[in-house]
């Protein structure tokens, strides 16, 4: 029985190709009190440094896991229970753990493999997870692909089927972008849903995926069931055209860190792979010629020219919008754009990669917005 | 989408994106297809060691077995650039560049010089280097530096078949001569490498790995020495940064000297003979430019001035070893580091 009033902390799997990760500090220590929510430790992959959050209330009665070591995903790093569990089980339940091994991890989460889709505007790479009824698909932004949801997605397929796609011209998808800059891409997308039969879904557009994801709504009434839009283009004019410009020249490692920093609150998160990762998707064949071309379909004299916030008026369905109060890219002013039409939220100290930055605040928000 | 071949498959497919996508790509050398005799297309070597392998059959009458004379067929192979072709050249084992060298040195590196910048010289010369291969002293040499010494030529040398698939894309496209240079042991070695076509700028380094303690700087099969020297360092609290140069020449100085003007001690390993070498460049460059960086003097871990041995002991010593690059380091590493 005592087993449920202790609840393991264990090395996060951040996306399918994390396999280890660092404990880079701890922000709890025992005999703290933790609510849901709070950040316990810190974590850093090869891919981005994070923070695990508790998942559920107690104290902290055991930090295990040591600063500037690294340990397998699942393994325990520390112990949270309530305060009248005794010492003695607390100790016993540390020396019983054992840390699945990957692949059980693996078959645990049923296939959590990348697939491919023919559709309309070519061959796209997407991921899914869950079962439940309701459908989410989330759609990344512009130089981005489905790994800017690394924190969300599993989080998210606890309340429903999570699909994130990358959109043509970017991540593994086909790179030829289709006619019509975002309007184009938003026609992709709701083709990418009929291949996958997906009738109707709550979006989730993150940047330019906002915009595309807005489009897509208004364009198919009825297949969106609610919109939810994160650091979203298309509510304003300004957007930081150096942060466009600066990501589609870029060619190498030392170009690419500075204008990539731009994305987080904490630029220390930019680690050498995340670099690397982006540098190796930009040098492949027809990739510079897709973000140049979508670049000059979506911004005119450095200003954003596809503009949808007055569009949503019309549109009889929920409406959430996400911004990071530190966001270099969009300002956060754009969030009160649609003035009530929408729930605005803004969290502190994130950037514009806030889903990313803030991912359990973030995860929450979409979750209540699409189950209620 | 990416999947994990060997250095060898990652070359044999960017030869076969490049002949698919441009018809002036050929590729020509000795026994690429499968040379006089072989009894048929299906079963041809592709080269001495495979490399080529399956092209001929695809690509009919792009394959040309030349005869036994490098002085020949590099000459031809440079003439066919000059004349609008973009010819990759097989030289088999750098070793052998001594009978074509004319062409090499005389021609190819000159011609845009000398016509004014009007001829265009687009010929890649893949040739296999370094020890470890039981293969003598006349097919082991590391002959880098005696190519980066020459204005006019390109030189590369990867150490993994990711950088392999896309400096080699950027050697078919790029308008200059490349001596293009392949680690015979590294023909196995694997990486997630994508399917499409890519190309890697010449000029950039790579950081495969960050530190804050010392900079080891390589290229080729020593990078991997590196890595293993660097995982080492670390139980000893010595934070290793590791430079891939990739591209010899052009070479990314300011990658190099960021990175000794935040760890201040440098190492470089070269599998070249220590005299007028990459070792030497690397660190009289470094010391020119940042010598007030510098806490240590730079050290240069590189083979003995000898041939490589045919013994395979004394040849698994020739090669700098993890061992040696760690005592290197050590050797600069501050005593509280080191502790």
């Amino acid at each position: 029985m005592t087993d449920q009033r202790i609840k393991p902390v264990v090395m996060p799997k951040w996306g399918l190709a994390m396999e280890e990760g660092k404990v880079t500090g701890w922000l709890k220590r025992p005999g703290d009190r933790i609510a849901v929510g709070e950040e316990i430790v810190e974590v850093e992959t090869d891919k981005i440094a994070g923070v695990v959050e508790a998942s559920e209330a107690g104290v902290l009665r055991r930090a295990i896991g040591e600063v500037d070591t690294v340990y397998p995903v699942k393994a325990l790093i520390g112990v949270v229970a309530d305060a009248d569990v005794p010492e003695e089980e607390i100790d016993a339940y540390v020396a019983g753990y054992v840390t699945p091994s990957a692949d059980e991890a693996g078959e645990e989460e049923a296939g959590p493999t990348y697939e491919f889709v023919e559709t309309p505007a070519g061959r796209l790479r997407y991921a899914r997870r869950g079962e439940g009824a309701e459908t989410i698909v989330l759609v990344h932004g512009f130089g981005g692909d489905l790994d800017n949801w690394l924190f969300n997605i599993d989080a998210l397929a606890d309340k429903a089927t999570v699909y994130a796609l990358d959109l043509p011209g970017h991540g593994q998808s086909a790179k030829a972008m289709p006619e019509g800059g975002v309007e184009g891409l938003a026609r992709a997308l709701l083709g990418f849903m009929d291949a996958l039969s997906i009738e109707r879904a709550h979006l989730v557009g993150h940047s330019m995926g906002g915009a595309v994801s807005t489009l897509a709504a208004n364009a198919a009434p009825g297949r969106a069931r609610s919109l939810t839009l994160i650091g979203s283009a298309g509510l304003g004019e300004e957007i930081n055209a150096g942060y466009i410009a600066g990501f589609v020249s870029a060619a190498s490692r030392r170009e690419l860190k500075p204008v990539v920093e731009q994305l987080f609150a904490d630029p220390s998160l930019v680690s050498r792979q995340l670099v690397e990762d982006l540098l190796r998707y930009k040098r492949l064949d027809g990739v510079s010629a897709a973000l140049e071309a979508l670049s000059g379909a979506f911004l005119a004299d450095g200003r954003q020219k596809t503009l949808v916030a007055s569009s949503l008026a019309a549109l009889d369905i929920p409406v959430l919008v996400v911004w990071g109060a530190e966001d270099r890219i969009i300002p956060a002013a754009h969030a009160e754009a649609l003035n009530g039409r929408a729930k605005a939220e803004v969290i502190p100290g994130a950037g514009h990669m806030v889903q990313m930055e803030k991912a359990s605040r973030v995860n929450e928000l979409i979750g209540a917005h699409v189950t209620g | 989408m990416a999947r994990k071949i060997s250095m060898k498959q990652a070359i044999n497919e960017a030869l076969d994106l490049e002949m698919r996508r441009d018809p002036a790509v050929i590729v020509m050398g000795e026994d690429i297809v499968g040379g006089a005799g072989s009894p048929g297309e299906e079963d041809a070597w592709g080269g001495v060691l495979g490399v080529t392998k399956g092209l001929h059959a695809k690509y009919p009458g792009r394959l040309l077995d030349t005869p036994l004379s490098e002085s020949a067929y590099i000459g031809a192979a440079i003439g066919a650039a000059a004349c609008g072709m973009r010819p990759v050249a097989e030289l088999m084992f750098l070793d052998f560049m001594g009978v074509c060298f004319d062409q090499i040195l005389n021609q190819a590196a000159k011609f845009k010089y000398m016509f004014g910048g009007k001829a265009k010289t687009p010929v890649v010369i893949r040739a296999m280097v370094g020890a470890g291969f039981r293969a003598a002293a006349q097919h082991s040499q590391m002959l880098t530096p005696v190519f980066t010494h020459v204005p006019g030529l390109k030189v590369v040398c990867p150490s993994n078949a990711y950088d392999a698939k896309g400096l080699l894309i950027q050697a078919i496209r790029d308008d200059d001569p490349v001596i293009f240079c392949e680690h015979k042991n590294l023909y196995g070695h694997e990486a997630d490498v994508p399917e499409e076509a890519y190309a890697i700028p010449f000029g950039e380094a790579a950081v495969v790995r960050e530190g804050k303690d010392v900079t080891i700087v390589s290229y080729g099969l020593t990078v991997h020495r590196a890595l293993e020297a660097a995982e080492r360092l670390a139980k000893e609290r010595i934070e290793a940064e590791v430079i891939d140069l990739r591209t010899l020449s052009p070479i990314d100085w300011d990658t190099v000297l960021e990175s000794v003007e935040t760890t201040g001690r440098l190492v470089v390993v070269d599998e070249a003979n220590p005299r007028c070498s990459i070792a030497t460049d690397v660190a009289a460059h470094v010391v020119q430019e940042a010598f007030g960086a510098l806490k240590a003097a730079p050290q240069m871990v590189t083979a003995p001035h000898t041939p490589v041995p045919f013994s395979p002991v004394l040849e698994d010593l020739y090669i700098p070893t993890a061992d040696a690059i760690t005592a290197a380091v050590s050797k600069i590493a501050p005593r509280a580091m080191a502790a």
